[in-house]
């Protein structure tokens, strides 16, 4: 990752421009052509620096709902109910972490009802309960990582 | 709260929520595949983001890539008739990127306020715990901090039609 690819991560992790030529308009204030974006982007994706490229969408302001949602699985069992949870398309996220409650998923449904009933098809797949925690207040979103 | 999406915009959603082509046109693109006009694509996709249904349109970075190895999830037990109060002061902490009020699950989970923190060393995070826990003072009973250790999955949102 060079200085132009830190540039591209840091001034674009959003406001990426809605118009016929994106990319070119994009590229300007970075000194770039509009090929060498789209090139620099994709071998960012490619070499797994970026995650994503696109619009990242809020499922709340359309009737669906996102919960953070917890499991303590034990270690022997993880990489099994790892993979039963990845596998629901309503799974967005899954992280390992520190603690008993050893693994944490972002569910995201389209519509309310949608949330406790995927609740209940994962606890049946993986035979482990799950503690939702939907948000009661949002203090604060918005992730920014400078490179 | 609510932008209902007609059946054109879940299609767009479907067609771009795994990302925007990389090519010179990518609306035009994405209008084809649809078999609508790109004016229409980006007057739908304009729409969207006006409406908060897009939050952002951009790259998203990966914090282990990026040098970011320590994403804590700090969680905190605070005192429910002050936690409003002290989770925005807490959520407008410049290193704080999401910060919400959860319910408990006693006896098993006792925290009510999460807040994420991104360090790219374990020493950053801890300093910005300790911010975090003098701004909580005494109306933090208990607290603990859930580093990721791995990513199992970050597809990010996925409608199926």
């Amino acid at each position: 990752m060079d200085d132009i690819d830190k540039a591209i991560i840091n001034s674009l992790q959003g406001g990426f421009p809605i118009c016929s030529r994106p990319f070119a308009a994009a590229a300007q204030p970075l000194g770039l052509t509009e090929d060498e974006l789209i090139q620099r982007i994709a071998n960012l994706r490619e070499n797994g620096t970026l995650t994503r490229f696109g619009p990242l969408y809020q499922i709340e302001r359309m009737g669906g709902r996102f919960s953070l949602a917890a499991m303590a699985i034990p270690a022997e069992d993880f990489e099994r109910v790892a993979e039963i949870v990845n596998a629901f398309p309503e799974v967005a996220h899954n992280y390992e972490r520190t603690h008993e409650l050893n693994m944490w998923f972002v569910l995201a449904t389209e519509t309310a009802d949608g949330l406790p009933e995927t609740i209940k098809r994962i606890e049946a797949a993986s035979g482990y309960p799950v503690f939702n925690m939907p948000k009661e207040k949002e203090f604060f979103v918005n992730l920014y990582l400078k490179a | 709260m609510g932008y209902r999406p007609d059946e054109l915009d879940r299609k767009l959603i479907v067609a771009t929520q795994g990302g925007l082509p990389l090519s010179p046109m990518p609306y035009a693109d994405i209008a084809a595949q649809l078999g609508i006009d790109e004016a229409e694509v980006l007057k739908r996709m304009q729409n969207l983001l006006d409406n908060g249904v897009i939050r952002r349109i951009g790259v998203v970075p990966n914090h282990y890539t990026l040098g970011y190895t320590f994403n804590g999830m700090t969680v905190w037990d605070v005192a429910d008739d002050v936690i409003d109060q002290l989770g925005q002061q807490v959520g407008n902490l410049p290193f704080v990127s999401h910060c919400y009020r959860r319910p408990r699950h006693l006896p098993d989970w006792s925290y009510n306020l999460f807040a994420m923190v991104h360090g790219k060393t374990r020493a950053e995070v801890d300093e910005q715990i300790s911010v975090i826990r003098a701004l909580l003072g005494e109306a933090c009973r208990q607290s603990d901090v859930l580093f990721s250790q791995r990513i199992l999955k970050k597809t990010g949102l996925r409608l199926q039609l």
